[in-house]
């Protein structure tokens, strides 16, 4: 079913070659090369603001590049082909508050081109998926906040797309459901989907498969949970960041 | 995952008919908003016709009136609504999405368009047999350019949204948009009677045009070539705004 390019772990999914963002005069992505593996978890983790969610939209394509390439399911991204085959959650649910859960799931639905029977089987998957039963003629605006942030991801897996890319997915959520969200993402990750998670919380580093470390706009690190913790020798994933950020902080950039 | 490549194409029926479903579900869910966009310009004539108690009188103002209106409320709804899609994150998702941005505009055309059609009927029923305003042929002329004046305000409100960065600079813009063009329309003073400068303004300003050829449907029996003249114009107006729309609705934003 899958195509060769979408992954398997077979190569990179997402590469960039010498990424630079400015927005306002400011340097928000600072010149990054990088590539995601095919088929894992990868998380994207560092303080706010410091350049997350500006690398999440360049890969959607709805950033303004300044400069560099980035390469997405083979394609540059951005190119319409990829709007059908990368989700795509911010932060905020991005799903209207004055519709019901329905009337949102078929919109959007129909947007990624799903239609009739294909359409109806869709969004019962992911309302089974993301535990949404029974709520589909509530209106979202009465959601709790837990079940909004689960709309906003039925939204993304709608289309059951080769690469996703959430941004924030779980914070501010409860602990129960943060578990089943990570395991859901990692049964995504079996059936060959590629994750792209972005997170500030650290505790979350170790339930990805590999790790994208930034701090602003730069990498620290780009490696395993595993591997970062031996390199830096240090205990947890929270201590290793501290290690990989504090010679950066010394030296003080332009 | 689906093995299935959506080519993107410029304009799809489908997707601005998925579109004008929507907006109209939402508008369903808000029947406060419905009523008031149908029977604000209704009410507003009542109003008028006890102000201007004379029948003579009335009968030259309400026409003129009858085209104003609707351009203005359809001119905030417009605005506010695309704004507040902006806000709230579902115009980047979108934009993340296979949906082209005039299947975008086309849906929000659509659906407006179908709301003023409702908005002028009520309006123009009111007017013609409780208010008895009389005209000199048929009420289609009337009825036909008041659509096209509720279309343009659409219009003009989707392109000023761009401008607004919130909700609450959206709102503004009904006053800053089209208060001077009510101002300089015809409708307190006759274009033929103000200075040079302010008949330049007046003539560059679309809702002047909706007087126009409202005053000249009570003038005359039948459609005249000055009328066609004055649509003619009331539509390059609202394609010029829609292409304004769609170049201002950016994929890729700093």
């Amino acid at each position: 079913m899958k195509s060769a390019e979408s992954g398997d772990g077979a190569g990179p999914v997402v590469s960039g070659q010498d990424l630079v963002v400015r927005r306002g005069g400011q340097l928000v992505l600072d010149d990054l090369t990088f590539s995601i593996d095919g088929g894992k978890v990868t998380g994207l983790l560092g303080p706010s603001g410091c350049g997350k969610t500006t690398l999440m939209r360049v890969l959607v394509g709805v950033q303004t590049v300044t400069a560099g390439t980035v390469t997405v399911l083979g394609l540059p991204a951005g190119h319409p082909r990829l709007r059908a085959r990368v989700g795509y959650a911010t932060q905020a649910p991005a799903v209207y508050p004055d519709l019901t859960l329905g009337e949102n799931l078929r919109y959007f639905g129909t947007v990624l081109g799903l239609r009739g029977r294909r359409l109806t089987e869709a969004i019962a998957t992911v309302v089974a998926r993301l535990d949404l039963g029974g709520l589909d003629r509530r209106l979202v605006a009465t959601f709790s906040g837990g079940q909004l942030a689960r709309v906003g991801l039925a939204v993304a897996l709608l289309n059951r797309p080769d690469l996703l890319i959430l941004d924030e997915p779980t914070v501010g959520l409860d602990p129960v459901l943060r578990r089943d969200l990570w395991s859901l993402f990692h049964g995504l990750a079996a059936d060959g989907t590629s994750l792209l998670v972005s997170s500030h919380v650290m505790d979350e580093a170790a339930r990805c498969d590999t790790l994208l470390f930034m701090r602003e706009g730069r990498f620290l690190a780009e490696a395993s949970p595993a591997e970062i913790l031996k390199r830096t020798g240090a205990s947890d994933l929270e201590s290793a960041f501290l290690a990989l950020a504090s010679p950066e902080r010394s030296a003080v950039r332009q | 995952m689906n093995g299935e490549i959506t080519v993107s194409r410029a304009f799809s029926p489908a997707l601005a008919g998925a579109t004008a479903r929507r907006v109209l579900t939402q508008l369903r869910h808000d029947p406060r908003t419905i009523a008031m966009m149908v029977a604000v310009p209704a009410v507003l004539m009542i109003l008028l016709r006890y102000v201007v108690s004379d029948s003579l009188v009335l009968n030259r103002v309400a026409p003129e009136y009858i085209g104003v209106f609707p351009f203005v409320i359809m001119f905030i709804v417009a605005a506010i609504t695309t704004q507040r899609e902006r806000a709230r994150g579902t115009l980047e998702r979108l934009m993340a999405m296979p949906l082209g941005k005039l299947d975008l505009l086309a849906g929000y055309g659509i659906a407006f368009g179908l709301m003023a059609c409702v908005q002028v009927a009520l309006v123009l029923v009111v007017s013609l047999t409780w208010l008895g305003v009389t005209l000199p042929g048929s009420a289609v002329p009337m009825a036909v350019v008041a659509v096209l004046d509720a279309v343009l305000g659409m219009a003009c409100g989707l392109f000023a949204s761009a401008f607004a960065r919130t909700e609450f600079q959206a709102v503004q813009f009904m006053p800053a948009f089209v208060l001077p063009q009510a101002l300089l329309c015809g409708l307190i003073v006759s274009r033929d009677h103000m200075t040079p400068v302010l008949r330049w303004l007046s003539d560059v300003l679309p809702l002047s045009y909706a007087v126009d050829a409202m005053q000249r449907i009570t003038a005359s029996a039948s459609w005249t070539s000055a009328i066609s003249a004055d649509v003619a114009i009331i539509l390059a107006f609202t394609v010029a705004a829609l292409i304004g729309g769609a170049l201002t609705l950016r994929r890729r934003t700093p």
